[in-house]
């Protein structure tokens, strides 16, 4: 690496350090009070994403399929790690709810122990407010062969088969 | 590097890397087991499904300095109904940690293992709510160091027990009463769970006294791991968020 490369990075790095911010809606990370999605007029605001990280809403941006809004939770509960609700952000997405007219909450946590979780947890706590919750599907990969598949998943993936329109 | 083949409980994962994790499993033959399993954060990986938290497995590892590799896993049970309902979730959590706490890493603990493995199964299909209750005060029995339940611990004589202390080993009489006041029932139902009686204690339904003898079997279990354990105080735990057994 020359030494021009090296000041170049170095500026980068303290540029990124500057200026990124936490939205102050959605907790993603952005530039300046809100990130760019909360800011989009053009997205609709009755249906948030909840997912544990930032780096979550990069992976469902990639699909283009979702055009709603994102809550970033910033972690996921793990009770034999001691993190439990009031260490996420479940307050502030209840406190959205109303103010933002929210219709479904879709709940994007991992599908491992912790983020099935932390779902069932979230579901229970938006239940009274009269909105619909829903949970990403689980299955298999596209693309994948049916053979390599491990129990579980094929198992969930049949559990949430569907009818297929002739 | 040996290779060696065993069944175990996944305790907990740690995430390792970019897409590894740290497996913690309760093993027979093996007592505590910490081994890296590669790449199982990927969604492509078979056996990432296979080392949640709860599943019983058989495992093919080779064995490390201080981490194993784990190269094979089958399920065995993988305790859905435990992982899909919150009630039973948060006492099942707590069995994983008391056996995290209490085993040791290379040392046979079948006893240990056959207590986890029968107690997570019961919660899987009882409808008890001594199922925990009944793995704690056990536990403390394959530990050896079972209360004195049936007469006082400090002056032997028969009775009527009134009061728990585990600093003192067992249940107290009226004349060295100290610790927690109890319950005539309580004292019953450890007399039975610690008695062979087990069992029929679960298949009798709810009882006025189940939380309280929980909650004594929880302070004994603390006291002899001498910590808090964490996952019988958050809110997915009956006793709450902050709470404690004492």
């Amino acid at each position: 690496m020359t030494k021009e490369d090296a000041n170049r990075l170095a500026r980068a790095i303290v540029e990124v350090k500057e200026r990124t911010t936490i939205c102050r809606t959605c907790f993603n990370v952005g530039v300046g009070e809100r990130c760019a999605i909360c800011a989009d007029e053009r997205r609709d605001p009755t249906v948030v994403c909840v997912v544990e990280d930032p780096r979550d809403i990069v992976a469902i941006e990639r699909t283009r399929e979702f055009r709603g809004r994102y809550h970033v939770l910033g972690g996921a509960l793990s009770p034999i790690e001691g993190v439990g609700p009031d260490q996420l952000r479940i307050k502030e997405l209840l406190r959205r709810i109303e103010p933002e007219r929210v219709k479904e909450v879709i709940l994007c946590t991992n599908p491992n122990l912790e983020g099935e979780t932390t779902a069932m947890y979230l579901a229970k706590q938006l239940a009274p407010l009269g909105l619909r919750v829903t949970r990403i599907a689980s299955g298999l990969p596209v693309g994948g062969d049916l053979e390599y598949a491990d129990e579980l998943t094929l198992g969930r993936a049949l559990e949430g088969r569907r009818e297929v329109q002739p | 590097m040996a290779l060696y083949r065993d069944e175990g409980i996944v305790l907990r994962t740690t995430r390792l890397g970019e897409a590894d994790r740290i497996v913690t499993l309760a093993t027979p033959e093996h007592g505590k087991v910490r081994g890296v399993a590669k790449g199982v954060r990927r969604t492509k990986s078979r056996i990432g499904a296979r080392l949640e938290p709860l599943g019983h497995v058989t495992m093919l590892c080779w064995r490390g300095r201080e981490l194993d590799v784990i190269t094979q896993v089958e399920i065995l049970e993988p305790f859905r109904s435990l992982r899909e309902d919150l009630s039973r979730l948060g006492p099942a959590m707590t069995m994983l940690e008391v056996a995290d706490q209490a085993s040791a890493e290379r040392h046979a603990a079948p006893e240990l293992f056959a207590l986890l493995l029968g107690a997570l199964r019961t919660l899987s299909t009882s409808s008890s709510t001594l199922v925990l209750a009944g793995f704690l005060w056990r536990f403390l029995a394959v530990e050896g160091v079972s209360p004195v339940v049936d007469s006082c611990a400090t002056c032997g004589c028969p009775g009527p027990l009134v009061a728990f202390d585990p600093a003192e080993g067992g249940f107290l009489c009226r004349r060295c009463r100290r610790g927690q006041a109890v319950g005539e029932e309580s004292v019953g139902i450890v007399q039975r769970i610690l008695g062979g009686g087990l069992r029929g204690v679960l298949g009798e339904g709810e009882h006025a006294s189940d939380d309280e003898v929980e909650r004594l079997g929880l302070l004994a279990v603390e006291r002899h791991l001498d910590r808090r354990l964490r996952t019988a105080h958050n809110p997915l735990s009956p006793y709450g968020a902050g709470g404690s057994a004492e």
